[in-house]
């Protein structure tokens, strides 16, 4: 029988890695919600950005102050992205295709400059950690948590409750109409893929914080934060926190109780379940 | 009679000017190394010895008096396309010999592209001798037939040379094929050996989380822990445990990345398996230390973050030492001569003696391979004895 500080660690630890796959899934969901875009170079760019976050870290730059350079950078593709998509006309479908070859030219530039080899950011915040009662608390895992937390119910709020928003939702739902009521559906579009990117950035820093990098990895977090999009509903930041969450806790259970070898399959049980008994959602 | 001897010299020129032009045509060797894809990090630094083995080749005069030229492609880590780039090699490029790619699936791949064309195959990382039934493959990564008896013993001989040598043993092994192979193989050698096994785990290769594998290790409270991990898993099982604050008694890590591990000080202690590590014995071997200063040069050049000779690094050399041994003794670079000179015969590599005499084409009972230990932040041989570093003895945490 597990004792209970290996069952809490667990849930903990779940519970860290699922806001990462909430972070990492955020940009997707809004731009394949809102959007109509799959964009799989979203991964690309948050590893991208991790590795930006680690060279610029490594001359001496706090991770966190990276951002200051990544995101905005990182807005500006997310712009350009989307005008070339939106430029050639290219269909949601499609955008899958493109952005699969975007995200290789990345992972090849990625090689391109840090090697294949395996990287690894030194930085003070990963010695930080706390212990409450029986159970560890690593601060980079917590910052992970907060800025997941505080981006998906800001960007849920935003979308819910403010002009933005809400004409970003109409614009989605349908844009000549919202078009037809003053929205400029184009230049909210830019927006909104500018802030994916960036979003990207931000996953990238919290990547970087708790995780060894490798161009290949990008591959390794596609299913299982797909997953959790799907999941937490298309365009719903907090869904995917939630459902992220949910695949990270019960993967962590799944290994403290079963065996580490059955959690791979716990984020597409998840998911073929929920395509079963609410398949609407993903309408 | 003038116009008859002018062409009778012409001709004399020419057929005597044959042969030469002919000896001057390049040895094309092909072979594919991971240069993308998960393995492409083991991949580059074989790419580097590679060349670098290559570039002193021809410097010294090549192959049998012959340039080699190395047709290098990359198989993206993926077994399917090193079959179809071997085919390529050996039916589009021409390759005069071919050389086996990393990894067990890929060299698997390439193994079968060889017995289809009867093409000699010297390969440096085959993870499951077993499997390896084609009668012209030499591994030449210096391990035994029997790795899943022979290295368990090797590792469990070392710790229990330790101070305080363990009674209970914790296996947490990967399932990517050749390191559960070993794993499985090391269940067996703790259990006849009489330790006590407290937890045995697997995990699927690519696992993104070791948190809660951290937590259950710490839970069990083993002597020693056998991780059955390569690549950046021991860094990132590493990573999690110190998120836990444990610190792992004795811990032995098959085939660890052996540049990030350095920088991690939860490493320190922590052991590995190696054919050569860049201290004497080692480096008393002059083709050894030129070796290293070439590597180290061209490793750096490339980006390698770490640019030591270890175990990668060496058996990539061996093989391409393998070869130039066995050209050069059989003045042939036909496959099937060379082929039988090696299982008659042994090469002395950097790393040690390579033979091939026994169940196909291992050996059996016992090999090269050796226990490094990270100490002080160096990567230092500490078992067996007579090839420890200068000074280095085991230390248990």
């Amino acid at each position: 029988m597990p004792s209970l500080t290996l069952l809490g660690q667990s849930v903990l630890s779940g519970v860290f890695i699922g806001a990462l796959y909430g972070l990492l899934g955020l940009g997707l969901t809004l731009s394949w919600g809102l959007l109509r875009q799959i964009n799989l170079a979203h991964f690309a760019l948050v590893f991208l950005g991790a590795y930006l976050n680690y060279q610029l870290a490594s001359a001496g730059l706090d991770p966190l102050l990276t951002l200051a350079v990544t995101a905005p950078a990182f807005f500006v593709f997310g712009v350009a992205l989307h005008w070339l998509l939106a430029r050639f006309s290219v269909s949601p479908l499609n955008t899958l295709l493109v952005t699969f070859g975007f995200m290789v030219m990345i992972e090849s530039l990625i090689q391109w400059i840090w090697t294949a080899d395996f990287r690894r950011m030194e930085n003070h915040y990963g010695n930080v950690r706390w212990k409450v009662g029986e159970l560890y608390v690593p601060l980079p895992e917590l910052l992970t948590l907060i800025v997941a937390a505080a981006l998906a119910y800001g960007v849920w709020a935003l979308l819910r409750y403010t002009d933005l928003g809400k004409a970003m939702r109409a614009a989605s739902e349908d844009a000549p109409v919202a078009a037809a009521f003053g929205i400029n559906e184009k230049r909210l579009a830019l927006l909104l893929s500018g802030a994916c990117a960036a979003f990207a950035a931000v996953a990238g820093v919290c990547l970087a914080l708790s995780h060894t990098l490798a161009p290949a990895q990008i591959y390794a977090w596609i299913g299982v934060v797909f997953a959790a999009v799907m999941i937490g509903g298309l365009g719903n930041p907090v869904g995917a926190l939630v459902a992220g969450i949910v695949i990270g806790v019960s993967e962590a259970l799944t290994m403290a109780l079963i065996a580490p070898a059955w959690a791979p399959l716990v984020s597409f049980t998840l998911l073929i379940a929920y395509l079963l008994f609410r398949p609407h959602r993903l309408a | 009679m003038n116009r008859f001897c002018q062409a009778a010299a012409l001709l004399l020129s020419f057929v005597v000017a044959l042969p030469q032009a002919f000896a001057q045509a390049p040895v094309r060797i092909g072979m594919t190394l991971s240069l993308t894809g998960p393995i492409a990090a083991p991949g580059a630094i074989q790419k580097v010895a590679t060349e670098t083995y290559v570039e002193d080749l021809n410097r010294r005069g090549g192959l049998l008096g012959r340039k080699v030229e190395l047709i290098l492609k990359d198989d993206q880590s993926r077994p399917d396309m090193a079959r179809t780039l071997y085919e390529q090699l050996v039916t589009v490029d021409k390759v005069d010999l071919i050389m086996g790619p990393y990894g067990t699936a890929n060299i698997l791949s390439a193994m079968a592209v060889a017995q289809r064309y009867n093409k000699i195959l010297l390969h440096n990382s085959f993870g499951t001798p077993r499997q390896a039934k084609y009668e012209m493959q030499f591994s030449t990564s210096g391990g035994a037939f029997d790795i899943e008896d022979v290295w368990p013993n090797l590792v469990l001989n070392a710790v229990g040379s330790a101070p305080k040598p363990p009674k209970t043993i914790a296996i947490v092994t990967s399932k990517f094929p050749s390191l559960h192979f070993i794993s499985v193989g090391a269940r067996e050698v703790a259990k006849k050996r009489g330790l006590q096994e407290v937890l045995y785990l697997e995990y699927e290769f690519g696992n993104r989380d070791f948190g809660p594998i951290a937590s259950r290790i710490k839970d069990a409270k083993p002597d020693f822990i056998w991780f059955g991990a390569g690549g950046i898993d021991p860094v990132l099982i590493l990573d999690s445990m110190k998120k836990i604050d444990y610190q792992p008694p004795m811990h032995f890590y098959m085939f660890p990345a052996p540049g990030p591990m350095v920088k991690v000080p939860e490493a320190r202690n922590a052991l590995a398996f190696t054919t050569f590590e860049e201290h004497p014995p080692f480096t008393a071997n002059p083709r050894a230390a030129e070796f290293i200063k070439a590597y180290r040069e061209r490793g750096a050049k490339a980006g390698l973050p770490d640019t030591s000779v270890d175990l990668l690094a060496s058996i990539c050399y061996s093989m391409w030492q393998t070869l130039e041994t066995a050209a050069n003794a059989t003045r042939s670079i036909d496959d099937k001569t060379l082929a039988a000179w090696l299982r008659k015969n042994h090469v002395d590599s950097i790393m040690g003696r390579l033979e091939w005499g026994g169940p196909q084409n291992y050996v059996t009972g016992k090999d090269i391979y050796k226990i490094k230990q990270l100490q002080g932040g160096k990567w230092q041989v500490v078992w067996p004895p007579e090839f420890a570093a200068p000074g280095a003895k085991l230390l248990g945490n």
